[in-house]
């Protein structure tokens, strides 16, 4: 994964509370291998009608060039399924701005370069309002905590190790990798103490 | 010394712990300067949706760093009828890839034809694989369900699943701590579902966000281990990181003899370990929530979060009194399950009823369900999936299987079934289904699926009126 510093693109605003995991990427897709691209399931049930052709007036269908998002509280919320962030991912989604996310959700986007950007909830009303149905170009500073969305300027904080692994496009195996030896040593004193950790060891 | 203690010279060694503490430090291998921790990882279990983390665990050319600790389960792909001819190619494809993956890395698997098969949340109990004081991960959000032993249980994505088998560790930020303590005593057909969904629609979906839950009181003390597990399961519902739940004789006498449970000397020396687990008693929490368990009614879901949830005794909301953005919400989800704002959920005719999954699919549920069904026909059709081959097998020997059966349910094997519908079992567009499961998103059960959860006492009645409805008066006179 390559990592990012600065990004411009267009916003769009999908204004709905607590999108979750299964709306994000519908069960049924999932055991699609991933090299074949997950962006066309994205909201897929929301974006297209029974008959699977796209509905005109969903956000994401008259603007399918936006790559970022700003929705309102509990996106990402239920599951652990991280096929929700390759959806967003392949869908071209640098980044989600909204007032609270799911936490595993979260964590699985930092892991694959998206950006979950929380803002309180009066800025994402603000941005949704200049949004409204369309689009407006939005510049994200990763490194300095700068998002600039139309007038509006706000500045934001992210967890430290966050910012690095976005930045840089860090794995963490290869950060873990490195602590081999406390891992050692670890594993070493936990069977001594729980030996039935280890079941028939 | 505890190893967090000989990494921390600086940290708090002393002073009064909670049961997360407690845990949490038993684990902590070390902690970044932004105080993300490195934790050990006693039990890693996979499933077929693992594929993602097998397929990036091949392309860096790696193998699993702890082969012993690590299970792997059939279960959200399992067919519940004609297992031996699997029609569905993409179907057969996921469990073949989880087996290929298994032998490959010399991994225990409990495939499809294996009698201990089922839910990788309910096998892992019944196996003894999930034990007090042990941290817990699997790719699945419901992990949460293994906290009911006071393990440290948490779901995690498929890059974290990579990270795991190849480290056998997880990078964790420190969550807050949160104690929900129910008072009292729970009244006639009142669950752990209905004690989960009452605070979640208390606190919102995402109202524990960031917390790890211990549950306490009395009433959660009088459960057991299936109950526990249930209201474990459902805290990721509510937002939170993992649920707890201190063990006692209860959790030990479940555990007692189980396959993967420490046996003679180590079960004694297991025993020690796992009494000094419990909160201290002066122990204090980031936030605390108190709820009287007299107060809890059946209750039920009537929108597409699990936070709108309320009792059966009530009406359902008008979107015309609320905020904005609640009444968007609220009138959208009315919308989409068919409801008319300010009527009486009781009496809402059903399509449909599914009882199962990892939340309510243990022998005890379906002891439950039986009681209600027993001598009664249902009037509408449904599914019953045990949660594992073991449940199927304990439920058909004290003839539960029959009660189902002679009401006109469908009695089917073991696995995730129509909770997810990934291995075809769905919802039809429309229907509406009450359901024992833990999520009413829309489209969860399939797309257009209207769902409502509820305790398998509940889904159990609404089979037998054919509609929504207490169960408290139909349990009158049962034994
Ligand atoms: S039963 Fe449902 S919630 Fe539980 S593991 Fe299976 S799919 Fe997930």
């Amino acid at each position: 994964m390559t990592g990012w510093t600065h990004h411009r693109g267009l916003a769009v605003g999908l204004p709905r509370e607590s999108i979750d995991t299964d709306q994000l990427i519908p069960a049924r897709f999932m055991s699609v291998p991933r090299v074949q691209g997950y962006g066309p399931y994205l909201l897929h049930d929301m974006r297209r009608t029974e008959g699977g052709t796209l509905r005109a007036d969903f956000p994401l269908n008259r603007h399918p060039t936006a790559s970022v998002l700003v929705t309102r509280r509990n996106f990402g919320s239920g599951s652990s399924r991280e096929a929700a962030v390759y959806a967003l991912v392949d869908a071209g989604i640098r980044a989600v701005i909204a007032p609270t996310f799911g936490d595993i959700f979260s964590g699985n986007a930092v892991n694959n370069g998206l950006l979950p950007l929380t803002l309180p909830s009066a800025a994402v009303d603000a941005l949704l309002t200049t949004l409204g149905t369309d689009t407006t170009e939005v510049a994200i500073d990763l490194a300095q905590g700068h998002l600039r969305l139309g007038p509006h300027l706000y500045e934001f904080a992210l967890p430290e190790v966050w910012r690095e692994k976005l930045l840089n496009g860090w794995d963490d195996i290869d950060l873990t990798v490195s602590r081999a030896e406390a891992i050692a040593t670890f594993r070493a004193g936990r069977k001594m103490a729980a030996p039935w950790v280890w079941p028939n060891h | 010394m505890t190893p967090a203690a000989r990494h921390f010279p600086n940290s708090e060694v002393s002073g009064a712990q909670t049961l997360f503490d407690k845990l949490w430090r038993a684990h902590e291998i070390t902690r970044r300067s932004d105080g993300v921790s490195l934790l050990w990882v006693d039990r890693h279990l996979v499933h077929e949706g693992s594929h993602h983390a097998f397929a990036q665990l091949a392309a860096r050319g790696i193998d699993l760093a702890e082969p012993h600790l690590t299970y792997a389960v059939v279960d959200h792909y399992a067919p519940t009828r004609n297992r031996e001819n699997i029609a569905d190619a993409d179907i057969k494809r996921m469990i073949e890839t989880l087996e290929k993956n298994a032998k490959k890395h010399g991994l225990k698997l409990f495939g499809l034809r294996d009698p201990n098969q089922g839910i990788v949340h309910v096998l892992g109990p019944e196996q003894g694989l999930t034990l007090p004081g042990l941290t817990v991960n699997c790719g699945d959000s419901h992990t949460s369900t293994h906290g009911a032993f006071g393990a440290l249980a948490f779901g995690i994505g498929a890059t974290e699943v990579a990270h795991v088998m190849a480290t056998q560790t997880i990078w964790q930020s420190r969550p807050k701590t949160m104690r929900i303590t129910v008072s009292g005593a729970l009244g006639a057909a009142v669950s752990a579902k209905d004690i989960a969904l009452h605070w979640i629609a208390l606190l919102g979906a995402d109202g524990a966000r960031g917390h790890a839950i211990e549950y306490a009181g009395a009433a959660v003390r009088a459960l057991s281990m299936e109950g526990r597990m249930t209201l474990c399961n459902l805290s990721i519902e509510g937002g939170a990181r993992l649920g707890l739940i201190a063990p006692d004789t209860t959790t030990f006498a479940y555990l007692q003899g189980r396959p993967y449970a420490p046996q003679g000397h180590d079960w004694a020396r297991a025993l020690d370990d796992w009494a000094r687990l419990p909160s201290d008693p002066d122990a204090t929490f980031d936030r605390e929530v108190e709820i009287d368990a007299a107060s809890i009614a059946p209750t039920l879901t009537w929108g597409t979060s699990p936070e709108e949830a309320l009792p059966i005794t009530a009406t359902l909301p008008d979107p015309a009194g609320l905020d904005p953005n609640r009444a968007a919400r609220a009138r959208d989800a009315l919308d989409y399950m068919g409801l008319t704002p300010g009527r009486p959920l009781a009496g809402t005719p059903v399509d449909q009823v599914f009882i199962g999954s990892c939340t309510n699919g243990r022998i005890e549920d379906l002891r439950l369900a039986a009681a209600v069904i027993k001598g009664r026909r249902a009037k509408v059709p449904g599914l019953v999936a045990p949660g594992s081959a073991l449940v199927k097998a304990q439920a058909e020997a004290e003839g539960l299987d029959r009660i189902f059966s002679e009401a006109g349910l469908e009695w089917v094997a073991a696995g995730c079934s129509m909770c997810v519908g990934m291995n075809g079992d769905l919802v039809d567009p429309g229907k509406r289904c009450a359901s024992s499961t833990n999520r009413n998103f829309k489209g969860r059960q399939g797309r257009g699926a209207r769902t409502h959860l509820m305790s398998p006492a509940m889904v159990a009645a609404a089979a037998v009126t054919g509609t929504l409805c207490d169960v408290r008066p139909l349990l009158e006179g049962c034994a």
